[in-house]
């Protein structure tokens, strides 16, 4: 009897960990009433950055998207370049060119020259566009959701293509923190499951029985209701939304002696911990993931 | 009154009640405080407990409340090996019963003063108190190198048959000796970049820091002294073990030099980090941990060799199936050498695997991919640490006939699967995409919080057992009181 029980357990957790994941599962539509092509004005002056509340300032207006790149905006975006050959598919990836960074020979450095580096990969079923041709759209439901699966070049040239750039490491942080006080999460001191989308948030969105966590639309934690989920308003102090969780988020400063390229925010996941505004994550400039995108900045 | 008398004298003056009150002690503090956990989070039970204990939890304060942590549970830790240690080497009165009586103060003020610190409002006496329990610990340490001094002829080796030299010099002591000095040292390696982060709170997790391509000499000191004091707490606790089991032979006399050598090196390595020997620190390191593993292979091939002959002698020609079953028919001597070789398996070879493939591999994944197997990596070490202890502490309390087996493999197997599945965590990104890993994160999920979750409720049974015999007037705590581990070593 305790064999044949611990076989049917052991049978039990075996098909549960082998089970295939449904990438296209059917996913909630949610209509946020957040603009993605909305910038925010950051007023130059000081602020407490990292974990420490060191003094910072930055002593220029800069504005920021107030929600991160949308996969409609990406698309649109990607069918633009191609036609203008600003970019090319190369093999399964579309790739643009990159003029290069400086090589300073530090161990582990790897040296990023002038060439095509690859901008978004185009079979990796984990995106959320699709490609006719030569012609690139969303995934339907997905329309209004942060674009994924984005390198840090893909990001990098998105943002140049509209005269933008993306937010230095400091500029993040200060949009999301704010300049008031030290809190550790873009609305405030405490984290709630309804705050935004981390790991096991239990959004409308997530099943970790199946294929686990999955982005949410951006501004989607705005104080509105959807169905029976209510979120709570969790906009930074400038009224960014999506600056903790559901994407980490590629940053712009290239590092003397470093290829990595810095996020921050946490993303859908990641625990609650990695959501405090002082968190980096880096990773290769030609890393891709369901759980990367990006938001832009510019100098007005 | 005598009552209580009678049983503060077991608990805080016999070797085995010492051992008893630091594994219950560390067993409440992992109940309590992995509810703070990332699983436990998911579940809720995390906000439930910070509720419930009225912890004051500062978003900002994270990393030190998990610095203190640990560091906690390690004084602890250390605390069990110096028992050991004082009741299975000779040494002078004087020094047992001090290095035993600061170290006892020291790691119960470590763990309660500074838990409170941590996670229950800043209050600078409780930090005070914290940071007394440590040096505390520390005095202990350097009572306990001089204690363990091997060129006393009082403590030579006259047998033979254990490693010596030709003038008797007892090499096993040496390698005791060698382990707890560069303890000793090795822990002002942690203790001054401790206090210069720990002046304004600017802690880190090491595992934050590692992809930084300079390093100030502060960020390398706590980088090497994590590994190295967890390198030292494992390699004192082979040589307890191959104590209590009495190594001895041919091979006891290649292992000692080796573990010598090994110890020593290996923390010249680690030290090199803040040196200008930094850049070949990592190969110093590796050329130290090899006769170490290796010292620790000759213990587990002499043991098992020993069970094999031991379960076999009474058969003329013992086949395959029969030396197997006298190897695995008692868990407690066979299992902390397996969880040695198994330590491999989950540790060492991921470790190696890790630094050779290291940018072609795990570089190019984003950094918090490359923190899960570090944190991952240690966290398996130590656990595996801890489980030997369990089983070396199952032998000393005289567990017997099935409960003997009960409790062994209770913990070899469950740990084990705890360990390989946590394991196969670490590793995943390699056969499987973020997208698709769902199904594969819950099973091994199951898998980790089913062994953990287990082993804790066999620590749970044997600590509420050694609570009710503590009120028994002739409980087996009362055989224990006068018993000392070298008086128990296998014959």
């Amino acid at each position: 009897m305790k064999r044949a029980a611990m076989t049917v357990f052991l049978l039990a957790a075996i098909l549960v960990a082998c089970a295939p994941v449904d990438l296209n599962a059917p996913v909630p539509t949610y209509t946020t009433g957040v603009e993605p092509n909305g910038w925010a004005t950051i007023p130059a002056g000081q602020f407490l950055s990292g974990q420490f509340n060191d003094q910072a300032v930055i002593d220029y207006d800069y504005q920021i998207m107030i929600t991160d790149v949308t996969v409609t905006q990406y698309v649109d975006f990607l069918n633009t370049a191609l036609a203008d050959a600003t970019l090319k598919v190369d093999g399964d990836r579309m790739v643009g060119f990159y003029p290069g960074d400086v090589f300073q020979g530090v161990k582990h450095e790897v040296e990023i020259t002038a060439t095509n580096y690859i901008f978004v990969p185009l079979k990796d079923p984990a995106s959320r566009f699709t490609i006719d041709g030569t012609t690139f759209s969303a995934v339907a439901g997905y329309e209004n959701h942060p674009m994924t699966n984005v390198s840090w070049f893909g990001a990098w040239g998105y943002c140049g293509y509209f005269g933008a750039r993306l937010p230095t490491e400091l500029e993040w942080e200060k949009a999301a923190r704010g300049s008031e006080d030290d809190r550790p999460f873009p609305w405030g001191d405490e984290i709630a499951r309804n705050n935004a989308n981390f790991y096991t948030s239990r959004d409308p969105f997530e099943d970790m029985s199946t294929f686990g966590s999955r982005t949410t639309p951006v501004g989607l934690y705005n104080g509105q209701t959807y169905g029976d989920y209510t979120t709570l308003k969790s906009a930074s102090p400038y009224g960014l939304y999506d600056m903790a969780g559901n994407v980490w988020q590629w940053t712009g400063n290239v590092y003397e002696g470093q290829h990595y390229r810095y996020l921050r925010g946490g993303s859908k996941d990641t625990y609650d911990m990695d959501l405090r505004v002082w968190v980096r994550n880096n990773a290769t400039p030609t890393y891709t993931s369901p759980g990367v995108g990006f938001r832009c900045a510019k100098t007005p | 009154m005598q009552f209580i008398k009678d049983r503060f004298n077991y608990l805080f003056k016999s070797t085995k009640g010492l051992i008893l009150v630091a594994i219950a002690m560390i067993a409440l503090e992992t109940a309590i405080f992995g509810m703070l956990s990332g699983p436990m989070a998911e579940l809720g039970v995390r906000d439930y407990m910070i509720r419930t204990l009225k912890m004051d939890i500062v978003q900002a304060e994270r990393e030190g409340r998990i610095i203190i942590l640990y560091h906690s549970i390690a004084m602890a830790v250390v605390a069990i090996e110096t028992y050991m240690i004082t009741s299975l080497l000779k040494m002078n009165e004087f020094y047992r019963l001090a290095v035993r009586v600061l170290i006892t103060v020291g790691y119960l003020l470590t763990m309660i003063f500074g838990m409170g610190f941590a996670y229950w409002g800043h209050n600078w006496a409780l930090h005070g108190l914290y940071i007394t329990g440590l040096s505390f610990i520390f005095i202990a340490g350097v009572l306990l190198v001089i204690a363990l001094w091997p060129w006393n002829k009082e403590t030579y080796q006259p047998d033979k048959a254990y490693s010596r030299t030709k003038k008797g010099l007892d090499m096993e002591r040496v390698a005791f000796f060698a382990a707890a000095l560069t303890t000793v040292l090795s822990a002002l390696f942690g203790a001054v970049p401790g206090s210069f982060y720990g002046n304004g709170f600017e802690t880190f997790m090491a595992q934050d820091i590692i992809r930084l391509p300079e390093k100030t000499v502060m960020e390398y000191s706590v980088i090497g002294h994590l590994h190295i004091m967890l390198a030292l707490i494992a390699i004192m606790l082979t040589l307890i073990i191959g104590r209590w089991l009495n190594f001895k032979g041919l091979l006891h006399k290649i292992a000692m030099p080796l573990m010598i050598i090994g110890t020593i090196v290996l923390n010249l390595g680690v030290w090199g980090v803040v040196t200008p020997l930094e850049p070949v620190a990592h190969m110093i390191i590796y050329v130290g941990a090899t006769p170490s593993m290796l010292a620790a292979l000759l213990l587990l091939i002499w043991e098992w060799g020993q069970l094999i002959r031991e379960g076999t002698a009474h058969l003329h020609k013992p086949n395959f199936g029969q030396k197997m079953s006298a190897l695995l028919r008692d868990p407690l001597r066979f299992g902390p050498l397996w969880q040695m070789l198994f330590m491999n398996f989950t540790t060492s070879f991921i470790g190696i695997f890790m630094a050779i493939r290291l940018d072609e591999i795990f570089r190019v994944w984003p950094a918090h991919e490359e923190r899960i197997e570090l944190t991952g990596h240690w966290h398996v070490l130590s656990a595996i640490i801890a489980t030997i202890i369990l089983l070396y502490y199952g032998d000393m309390i005289g567990l017997k006939g099935k409960l003997r087996k009960l409790y062994g493999w209770s913990i070899i197997i469950l740990s084990d699967i705890a360990f390989g599945a946590v394991t196969i965590f670490e590793m995943k990104r390699l056969f499987i995409s973020e997208a698709t890993q769902q199904p594969l994160v819950n099973g091994l999920m199951y898998a980790i919080d089913f062994g953990l979750g287990m082993l804790l409720v066999v620590l749970a049974i044997l600590m509420l057992w050694r609570l009710i015999d503590l009120f028994k007037k002739k409980g087996h705590w009362t055989q224990e009181v006068e018993h000392e581990l070298s008086e128990e070593v296998k014959k």
